[in-house]
């Protein structure tokens, strides 16, 4: 087994099966499945919702279980941050600029100033 | 490039090709905007960790390619540094990459133009649905006439892939290691750029419950179903948040 987890092609054969084909099916099932799917049906709207849902899942878990260097930040602070996000987002009339400024200068103000 | 010869293949009409490569050019000038910084700037934050862990350039710039879903090349990464077997790593990425397909189904009919779009088509463009493009897509075709949107939106995912690509080949190549509160604020900018972008694409009040019940949903069944919370935050959120929309908007109807 060690021989083949160092071989030079062991990487790419990883990046081909659990990589590309690992992702790219969904889309491909995606693009079957949305069939005769009509943009103005309910159907469509909860399709849409799930989507949303499930992406905001993402975003959550990004946040709260991340990994690696974000993940040393402590979790009040990343809270901290998205919180003031989305207050300079609002004061700002919804300028997307404005909540990733003003999350990303609490969090990397923040985490300076405590290490 | 795959959709140069998307072009031609539709060239009978003189018009149409006109029109499609016209379309797809607006699409690639479209890319140039600020989503597309800050999705180069987290791939900046990527290669980062995929040095860390040792990858080479050739297998970032691959799973870059190949995945185009910076969350599963994430979970791809870490598998690999892990020394993860096959399978286990394919189910780890699968897993995180479930959210393309109802984002695919959703995207499919704003892009379609009845039955003159072929279904190879859709299965190239489909390459380019990831949550940058997903969100712009979802923003901005509605309004545009119907047979300019596939055009448009190849040519804005291949220019935002191709550009990211070249970002992240220099960024791998020349930036020294970003480390400390840098490296954890480019962390931070996926969540935080998918939070918002996510906000402003929203079209309906329903579609915004379903971003804040996924917020609250998504930590509690990770706590409780991990593995599965992602599919189940997605399932139960939308839905819930649908059923109530439909009843606050269409309470005469039922």
């Amino acid at each position: 087994m060690s021989e083949v987890y160092g071989s030079w092609w062991w990487p790419y054969v990883m990046i081909l099966v659990a990589g590309f084909l690992a992702t790219e099916c969904w889309r491909w099932i995606g693009v079957f499945a949305s069939g005769k799917l009509r943009e103005d049906s309910l159907l469509f709207a909860w399709v849409r919702a799930v989507a949303t849902a499930l992406i905001a899942g993402i975003i959550a878990r990004l946040v709260l279980f991340p990994e690696g260097v974000l993940g040393d930040v402590p979790v009040w602070l990343r809270l901290a941050a998205v919180a003031s996000g989305v207050v300079g987002y609002k004061l700002l009339n919804d300028r997307l600029m404005a909540g990733i400024i003003s999350a990303e200068f609490v969090l990397i103000g923040g985490w300076a100033f405590l290490i | 490039m795959t959709s140069s010869d998307m072009d031609i293949d539709e060239g009978e009409d003189p018009s149409e090709f006109e029109g499609g490569a016209y379309w797809f050019r607006q699409g690639a000038k479209g890319a140039f905007c600020l989503p597309t910084l800050i999705l180069m700037m987290a791939f900046v934050g990527f290669t980062s960790l995929a040095r860390e862990v040792g990858l080479t350039l050739t297998e970032v710039l691959l799973m870059s390619l190949f995945m185009w879903a910076l969350p599963s090349i994430v979970v791809l990464t870490g598998a690999m540094s892990a020394g993860a077997g096959l399978i286990s790593a394919a189910i780890a990425v699968a897993l995180s990459a479930v959210r393309l397909m109802p984002m695919t189904v959703a995207l499919m009919p704003v892009l379609r133009d009845g039955k003159r779009t072929k279904t190879w088509h859709m299965l190239i463009v489909s390459h380019f649905v990831a949550v940058t493009a997903w969100v712009f897509a979802m923003r901005n075709l509605p309004s545009m006439p119907r047979a300019a949107r596939l055009p448009f939106f190849a040519g804005f995912g291949s220019t935002v892939h191709f550009v990211v690509l070249c970002s992240t080949a220099l960024s791998y190549m020349v930036l020294p290691a970003v480390e400390g509160p840098i490296a954890a604020g480019l962390v931070l900018l996926t969540p935080i750029y998918f939070m918002f972008s996510m906000y402003q694409a929203s079209r309906t009040s329903g579609d915004k419950a379903a971003l804040i019940l996924g917020l609250i949903l998504g930590p509690v069944f990770y706590h409780f179903f991990p593995g599965a919370d992602l599919l189940l935050t997605g399932f139960v959120g939308g839905t819930v948040a649908f059923v109530g929309w439909l009843f606050a908007t269409r309470r005469a109807e039922l």
